[in-house]
């Protein structure tokens, strides 16, 4: 209801105004972005639980709403792991790829990069400036262009070179565009002749609307999505999209990315960003 | 883009305009349901809420004075509509010029907006118009940008200031004032300052983001903004207004499924025109903000300006007259013209971009939305296997002609077939319309005298029947 039903009670004179606490509320969720459904459903379910506090009920109505998944990352036991990075343009592929590979190699692994975006000026040496800061090999394509050919390329290459871990980085596209979401299942398709890919994820930016539900349907349907890293989380975008697609497509979040050091990504923890959310 | 947002306000005004006479509750509904559209399109609430109050109020105002019937919905159409101008910034607002070039413009934003792509396109733009654009590169933060602004640049034939390699390291304010006393000896007439991505709540950045404004002295700052950003619009965009302060707003990604509210917001919240969009990935996929057309884009009323605008730049006036001459001789229309339309065709951009420009509901826009523009590029891959000899005489293509074209072009022998039988089917068409005799199925399209492109356009569209692109020329027609 909130200040909608101010100005309509002025027209209808009948209706009951809420108390001043939800229409905050309302107002908090909406700005959190979780979405207007998402929002509605939760006032409702918190309107239910009959607590003195609205705040309480509400932390315990979006805790609700996570997905039940586990939230570690997919590892491929006894072999190599591959983890794809997918996403619109600009949320942040390449440096999750970056701080991932930091991530993997500080624990004792060894990861191999592959330079998947070949579409953007200058995406190959970004991500080579970012190898040669973490100590991580990059590999990248002989100038074809066919993302495809590279990510199988490189799978055989890490292979070989017995890594535990090969990243790959994609180019940024729009879910829309049809072409290059099958691009993208091609890339899915032909690693899997070498070896199966353990994990995709999706990349998005925390200040994304309820544009990155579509993103995330899309981009589930087409190369199957096992976990989100919201990104940019460090700014005031509170990213509540991320709950809305948990809650409907039952993805887990399974990195925060907080900054533009290799040292800033972690792990999600559900607790405060359900916190976050209200505040 | 826009378009959930389009399908919904659509419904609402269909509803409106099946009601005899508007009550007050009918109006209650309707706000009810354009403040869910609004909002579900990421318009922060704040500004859903005052759009919406005033579009009640001035309604309330309008019905007050008025009889039952149609122009009560229409009424309130031309209310939200007028509204909607409004909020989007009034008219469309050109970069001012500064009295002694250069004029330098800069880019600020979030990372990831697009800012160094946009710099691009801009610097593209301008100096197609014949400017000289200097891109500064001071985005020395994000790695590798510096590289990206240099491929740009190269890819469009034009200069990109770089003494520094980027990567953390370097001083991007004095990147930026040697570029301004770079540009002002090599006398170009424009600057285009690209920065690197900041938060709105990182003081430290953003004063740095000061200082380079400073030094450059920009005649206009563009805050550059993802379409598909959320209700954190109004804080980043406060926050980089009272910041480093802002002229005007480029919308960027808008060639993505996005209903684009964070638009409405920024404009409403900031009072700052948005000046530009950025629809694709190609340099040339940039445009001018035109707040009125961008209105009735999400009224459902199409952008038929922007439309024709592309259609005049891409059927350059010597294809377009070479055509006009021969319909006027009472020649036969050949396949060689054939390929002259696709190629034009193709220069305008995507088929589903141009369909999304045409009036019409939003479920059969999303529909044409599937149309494959690779379908045009396989038409001309057969054309253009056939030999001058056989365009100009499709008929001497027999069987065995019509395999070598198929092998030529990849495509198969009935595909050839195909597309011969809808040429020489609008061929016969052509010579009707001729005749003065209007051809069944050409419906109202305007003749010769007044618009001489169109006869031309028609055959083609012709030999494309069946496909649902087709269907939505006619329908709009």
């Amino acid at each position: 209801m909130g200040l909608f039903s101010k100005f309509i009670a002025k027209f209808t004179g009948a209706s009951a105004f809420a108390p001043a606490d939800w229409a905050e509320l309302e107002a908090e969720l909406l700005a959190s972005d979780i979405g207007p459904r998402l929002t509605r459903d939760l006032l409702e379910a918190a309107r239910r639980v009959k607590s003195e506090n609205a705040q309480e009920a509400m932390v315990q109505a979006l805790s609700s709403r996570l997905c039940l998944k586990s939230r570690l990352p997919i590892i491929n036991q006894g072999g190599m792991s591959v983890v794809m990075l997918v996403g619109v343009n600009g949320t942040g592929k390449t440096t999750s790829v970056a701080k991932l590979a930091g991530r993997i190699k500080a624990s004792g692994a060894t990861v191999v990069i592959a330079a998947g975006d070949t579409f953007r000026a200058a995406a190959v040496e970004q991500l080579q400036t970012w190898g040669a800061r973490i100590g991580v090999e990059v590999i990248t394509g002989k100038g074809s262009g066919d993302p495809a050919a590279l990510a199988f390329d490189a799978a055989q290459r890490a292979r070989a070179m017995n890594a535990d871990y090969l990243l790959i980085d994609t180019a940024g596209r729009l879910h829309n565009k049809r072409d290059l979401m099958q691009e993208l299942e091609k890339v899915r398709r032909v690693v899997e002749k070498i070896t199966p890919v353990s994990e995709v994820l999706l990349t998005i930016d925390a200040t994304t609307g309820q544009n990155g539900m579509a993103q995330a349907k899309i981009f589930s349907a087409s190369v199957d999505i096992t976990g989100i890293i919201l990104t940019k989380s460090d700014g005031s975008a509170k990213g509540g999209i991320a709950l809305a697609i948990e809650s409907e497509l039952d993805i887990p979040i399974k990195w925060i990315g907080t900054g533009e050091s290799t040292a800033d990504l972690e792990p999600f923890a559900p607790e405060s960003y359900i916190r976050g959310l209200l505040t | 883009m826009f378009d959930s947002l389009t399908s919904h306000l659509s419904a609402t005004f269909s509803s409106l305009r099946a009601r005899g006479k508007i009550s007050h509750n009918d109006l209650d509904a309707s706000c009810g349901q354009m403040r869910a559209a609004l909002l579900e399109s990421d318009v922060a609430l704040e500004v859903v809420d005052s759009f919406v109050t005033e579009i009640a109020g001035k309604s309330m105002a309008a019905l007050a004075s008025m009889q039952s019937g149609r122009n009560q919905a229409q009424a309130i159409f031309e209310i939200v509509n007028s509204l909607l101008i409004e909020i989007l910034g009034g008219s469309a607002r050109r970069v001012r010029f500064a009295k002694n070039p250069p004029t330098v413009i800069m880019l600020a934003g979030l990372q990831g907006a697009g800012k160094t792509s946009l710099a691009g396109k801009l610097a593209k733009f301008y100096a197609d118009q014949g400017n000289t654009p200097l891109l500064v590169a001071c985005d020395l933060q994000r790695p590798n940008a510096v590289t990206q602004l240099q491929l740009l640049g190269a890819s469009i034939g034009l200069p990109v200031f770089c003494p520094e390699a980027g990567n953390g390291v370097g001083d991007p304010v004095k990147v930026a004032r040697d570029g301004i006393a770079f540009a002002k000896a090599k006398q170009h007439n424009m600057v285009i300052v690209d920065t690197a991505g900041r938060l709105g709540v990182d003081t430290q950045l953003m004063s740095q983001a000061c200082e380079i404004r400073d030094a450059v002295r920009p005649d206009e700052i563009l805050f550059v903004v993802d379409s598909m950003m959320g209700q954190d619009a109004v804080r980043t965009s406060q926050a980089f207004l009272d910041g480093v302060g802002f002229d005007g707003v480029v919308l960027t990604k808008l060639d993505g499924d996005t209903r684009g509210g964070a638009a409405l917001s920024i404009a409403s919240l900031t009072k700052r025109p948005i000046m530009f969009i950025s629809t694709g990935e190609k340099l040339s996929d940039f445009d001018i903000f035109y707040p009125d057309r961008m209105a009735s884009r999400i009224l459902g009323m199409g952008d038929v300006a922007t439309l024709a605008e592309q259609a005049k730049a891409a059927l350059d006036g010597d294809t377009s007259k070479k055509l006009e001459a021969k319909f006027a001789s009472g020649e036969d229309f050949t396949l060689e013209d054939f390929l002259d339309q696709l190629s034009a065709i193709s220069k305008m951009g995507s088929m589903s971009k141009l369909l999304g420009m045409l009036p019409g509901n939003a479920a059969m826009k999303k529909q044409v939305g599937n149309f494959d523009d690779g379908e045009i590029l396989r038409t001309k891959a057969i054309v253009q296997s056939m030999t001058p000899h056989e365009r100009v005489n499709p008929k001497i293509i027999n069987g065995s002609r019509r395999s070598r074209i198929a092998l030529g072009s990849g495509r198969r022998v009935s595909e050839v077939n195909t597309l011969l039988e809808r040429f020489i089917a609008a061929q016969k068409m052509m010579r009707q319309v001729r005749s003065g005799g209007m051809p069944a199925g050409m419906g109202t399209m305007a003749m010769p005298a007044t618009a001489p492109i169109r006869p031309e356009l028609a055959p083609k569209k012709k030999s494309k029947s069946g496909n649902p692109a087709k269907r939505a020329l006619e329908e709009s027609q």
